[in-house]
């Protein structure tokens, strides 16, 4: 990689394209930097399960063309993005992690996707992700774990952890996640990036393979909250091939992060969240955080919300009742696997046969906890209490935004764990969660960025700004504010502590200090 | 299969009291799917008329049609329902083939219309009402073919054929509450009540609501208790009852065979039952019992349907007439009596006998070819009077025999000339060369020559034996290969007697 390249791979999708803009840089040598970032460091990294050079280079390329040609393009054409692989695409294949669909090319692209092509933005390569995104490690992905680019021992977060780490990692400015109980701000947090959960129903989710229809949302992931701005601007807006897409003009996000103006703001410090079971150095920079906002003109206070005590198990019953019903599709009649079973057998044989093959062990489980919940009989006590439960959390939110314009929290208990460290144990992997379930099941928009490195294990640390469902715009001027007053203090971005990765450069370092 | 033995249905009526269950499904005749944008079109070239949501595919949403909701809002009042202000879709689980997501939308614990009633009129008149539970919305499934084998079925197939053309056509379920009281009347009852569904779906243009089709289809339920006992009997829900005359004679049936069970002390296994045309007899299909668990859970890809009360007012303003008020009014209107009337209804030709007086013809006119000859052609061809022929055709037969160019037996003639597909009733006489010989010259000359024949004739209409102008007017007609007005033959002949 030449010393152009390494370059152009440090900056941000802004500043990317303002060089693409100015015709400094081209889209093709743009995407080209990625690729070979890719080549050089995804062997170590895993981020992707399918890069297409080819394509994205002739999308470049047309690109570059139509710039050329003096068309006017929309600000982030020509920047290269990364997708999660939840999401179809027309042109590569897309298995949400899952052996179940390897190979599959969907006949359709997701809402999102045409979006972005209409918007000019050069889709590289699917990413990795926990099987149908259940999991906040990745490590239930059918083709292996990502890693994390701060510490190839220790997870990249999930189910979002191909995403995140490919940002981390440099090998995309931008990728697109989804979020359904926090898996583009967990794995934010761990990875020192941002990733947003938009409010329900402000992105389409059409064309993203559905984990629980009710909680799931696409979002933006970067590293810095301006390029999550820029792109969250281009994929919101009503769908009418999703229902739940709400009909609402948005503002623009990016000009909600140019205004970063924390002034007389009121942050409520949500006390539920604020001390038992999480990491002594994720608080410290926490606190640090606050006190930086409140330095800036903010006012903090504390907000109470009583029923978080039962989100997670809310949560544990909701999404897998609906999974098990949106999991049932993939039965190898259509598309996909099919397994015979030895000897033929009817068509039941064969999708059981199918499903016994395809699905990993934690597809399994939430299937099965998912469809007991949902059994007559059980339907009131499990599905229909963990309703009430969710009534609750969106009434408590809705109180404390009547005290404070965001809330706030750590994004997640702990930095980054190491791989293989709770795969025996789901209990405390679905505790990871704790910060991020309340959002999807108050429908609510939220943001994690990086905050710092923890004094004890020297690993990101994000922090959690959530606001009321349709204010998505509170969290890009808090989250912008914060960042540039933490840039400032620091004099250096975070991620820019990261460790370089590629063996090549690492060698040329080391030999230049010999 | 071996065939039930059946109890005698008089004596079973006297042993036990039938209670009766009907859920009808409409399929509407929108222009799209239910939760789609592949056209609402059955037929064609399998799994064309598809999109990803048809077939279930990953990522795939689907979105409310809206035109489907204001036809089961339609029909929801015609069956005197209350309308939901918040209805809402619930996810139906359970693994097959032909249900693309194996899942079907439907409607569960809050269906858009509930609590209505219709009336039905049995043939001698007397009004039945039926209590209707429910009217909800949902999604069909694919087809199945099933390949190898004797018997079509799924039993010794050896692989079956998916076509999602039909996956998501929208349905409207229809639901009665049990029906008490039918006695005797039960499987006569059963007919009128889907020929009643039938004609409001017709009236109110939102299905196609041909039965041969499967654009309406019944699953007719039936339990048998002795009198006095309030428990509800074992029932079982016969399905393909693809005619109104399969929906009697499977009620029908269902009593006897399950009257000789119980009569012989056993107990009836709630299950579906198939209805076979052929054999006349149902046999079983899966068990069905309550239990059944179908894990239903509110739809969370959709949001609940809220229609508004103007929405709601204004399709209740154009709701058409109810059937049986138009009925009470159309036998007036053409003045028929009773039996007229009902012979009309029962053979199902009151909308082709009100088009055909729409279209001019006279009421008696209308009615004595509908359920004359067209009836007999179509008892004879397999066929429904209403496919062969249409109403303003029979109008304008109508209108040749009355302006004499026709008479009775010529137009039978052009009536199977249209039926065959040769034209309009004028283009089948302008072709065929069935006008009748209105020449009173060539009339004289064929009488002359059939008096000659028979010269006592002449003598004996003299004698003021009118009737012996018979023989004559038969002869001169077939001299003119029928192509004659008997009744000018005949004062022709009347006239030359006078002379």
């Amino acid at each position: 990689m030449g010393h152009h390249e390494h370059e152009l791979i440090r900056l941000s999708a802004a500043a990317l394209a303002e060089k693409l803009g100015s015709g400094e840089v081209s889209s093709v040598e743009a995407t080209k930097a990625h690729l070979d970032r890719i080549a050089a460091v995804d062997g170590e990294v895993h981020a992707f399960l399918h890069t297409a050079p080819e394509a994205s280079l002739a999308t470049a390329a047309a690109i570059d063309a139509r710039r050329a040609a003096g068309e006017e393009l929309h600000p982030l054409a020509g920047v290269p993005i990364a997708i999660k692989d939840v999401i179809v695409t027309n042109d590569m294949p897309t298995t949400s992690g899952s052996k179940i669909l390897e190979g599959w090319v969907p006949p359709y692209d997701a809402t999102v996707m045409v979006k972005l092509r209409a918007a000019g933005l050069i889709p590289i390569g699917k990413t990795n992700m926990d099987e149908f995104a259940m999991g906040s490690s990745t490590e239930h992905s059918a083709y292996g774990p990502t890693h994390n680019p701060w510490d190839l021992e220790r997870i990249p977060g999930g189910s979002g952890g191909g995403s995140a780490a490919a940002v981390a990692s440099f090998e995309a400015p931008l990728a697109l996640g989804s979020d359904t109980g926090g898996s583009i701000r967990q794995p934010a947090h761990v990875t020192g990036t941002v990733g947003v959960k938009p409010t329900y129903g402000g992105v389409s989710r059409y064309g993203a393979i559905a984990l629980a229809s009710s909680l799931d949302q696409i979002g933006p992931v970067s590293r810095t909250v301006l390029d999550s701005a820029m792109l969250h601007d281009v994929i919101a807006g009503h769908d009418p091939f999703d229902s739940t897409s709400l009909t609402d003009a948005w503002p623009s996000m990016a000009e909600a992060v140019r205004r970063a103006d924390v002034k007389g703001l009121k942050i409520g410090v949500i006390q539920q969240l604020d001390g038992e079971g999480f990491q002594t150095g994720v608080l410290e920079r926490f606190r640090e955080a606050l006190d930086v906002l409140a330095a800036a003109g903010a006012e903090i206070v504390d907000v109470s919300l009583p029923s978080l005590e039962y989100a997670i198990a809310a949560y544990y019953l909701i999404m897998p009742a609906e999974a098990s019903s949106n999991l049932a599709k993939f039965d190898s009649v259509r598309f996909g696997l099919r397994v015979n079973p030895p000897g033929g057998g009817t068509v039941e044989d064969v999708m059981s046969a199918t499903r016994e093959a395809g699905f990993g062990a934690e597809a399994k489980r939430r299937i099965i906890l998912g469809t007991y919940a949902l059994s007559a009989g059980y339907y009131d006590a499990y599905y229909g209490s963990a309703q009430k439960v969710r009534t609750l959390v969106q009434r408590d939110f809705a109180a404390a935004f009547e005290q404070a314009d965001v809330l706030v929290s750590p994004t997640a208990p702990t930095t980054a764990f190491k791989l293989g460290q709770n795969t025996g144990d789901p209990m405390a992997m679905y505790l990871n969660d704790i910060a991020t379930i309340p959002a999807n099941l108050a429908g609510i928009p939220g943001i994690s960025l990086p905050v710092g490195l923890a004094r004890e294990d020297g690993l990101p640390v994000g922090i959690q700004f959530l606001a009321p469902a349709r204010e998505d715009a509170r969290l890009y001027n808090v989250g912008g504010a914060l960042e540039a007053l933490l840039e400032q203090a620091w004099g250096h971005t975070l991620i820019s502590l990261a460790p370089d990765l590629a063996p090549g450069e690492m060698a040329a370092a080391q030999e230049g200090a010999v | 299969m071996a065939k039930a033995k059946l109890m005698d249905f008089d004596k079973a009526l006297e042993l036990f009291e039938p209670v009766l269950g009907f859920e009808v499904h409409v399929e509407l005749n929108t222009r799209t799917k239910m939760f789609s944008t592949a056209p609402n079109y059955f037929g064609g070239e399998p799994n064309t008329n598809i999109t990803p949501v048809d077939l279930g595919l990953p990522g795939s949403l689907p979105v409310v049609n809206g035109q489907a909701v204001r036809y089961s809002i339609s029909l929801g009042l015609a069956l005197g329902c209350s309308i939901a202000p918040s209805s809402r879709f619930a996810r139906k689980n359970y693994f097959y083939p032909d249900l693309a997501k194996n899942y079907q939308i439907s409607q569960y614990d809050e269906p858009i219309a509930f609590e209505g009633s219709v009336d039905v009129e049995l043939a001698d008149g007397r009004t039945f009402t039926v209590p209707i539970e429910r009217a909800h919305m949902e999604e069909d499934a694919g087809k199945l073919t099933h390949v190898g084998g004797a018997t079509g079925r799924i039993q010794g197939a050896e692989y079956s054929l998916v076509d999602y053309n039909r996956a998501g056509v929208p349905l409207v379920e229809i639901v009665t509450k049990p029906i008490f009281g039918a006695g005797a009347d039960a499987p006569e009852l059963a007919k009128a009540y889907v020929a009643t569904i039938r004609d409001i779906v017709v009236a109110l243009g939102i299905s196609d609501a041909r039965m041969e089709r499967g654009n309406l289809r019944c699953d007719a339920n039936v339990s048998l208790r002795p009198y006095g006992q309030e428990k509800l009997g074992t029932r079982t829900e016969t399905k393909n009852v693809n005619s109104l005359r399969s929906v009697e004679r499977a009620v029908r049936y269902e009593i006897q065979r399950q009257a000789q069970i119980l009569a012989d002390g056993g107990t009836i296994i709630q299950e579906t039952r198939h209805w076979h045309e052929d054999t006349g007899a149902t046999s079983a299909g899966r068990p069905k019992s309550d239990a059944d668990d179908y894990r239903y859970f509110p739809e969370p890809d959709l949001l609940p349907v809220v229609p508004s009360a103007e929405l709601i007012e204004e399709l209740r303003a154009a709701l058409p007439e109810p059937p049986a008020a138009r009925r009470r009014r159309l036998k007036q209107e053409w003045g028929f009596t009773d039996l007229e009337f009902q012979d009309v209804q029962n053979a199902g030709l009151l909308v082709e006998v009100s088009e055909t007086v729409a279209a001019g013809a006279s009421p008696q006119a209308a009615r004595k070819w509908w359920s004359g000859e067209i009836s007999r052609l179509a008892n004879a061809r397999g066929a429904e009077a209403a496919s062969l022929v249409s109403p303003s055709d029979v109008a304008a037969l109508v209108s040749l025999i009355d302006s004499g160019a026709l008479n009775d037996r010529l137009a039978r003639q052009v009536l199977e000339g249209v039926i065959d597909g040769e034209g309009s009733p004028q283009k089948v006489v302008d072709a065929r060369g069935l006008a009748v010989v209105s020449d009173d010259g060539a009339l004289i000359a064929a009488i002359d020559e059939a008096l000659a024949a028979q010269p006592d004739v002449l003598a004996k209409i003299k004698d003021g034996k009118v009737q012996a102008a018979g023989a004559v007017i038969g002869a001169v007609m077939k001299a003119m290969k029928g192509q004659a007005d008997a009744a000018r033959v005949r004062e022709l002949v009347i006239e030359r007697a006078a002379e």
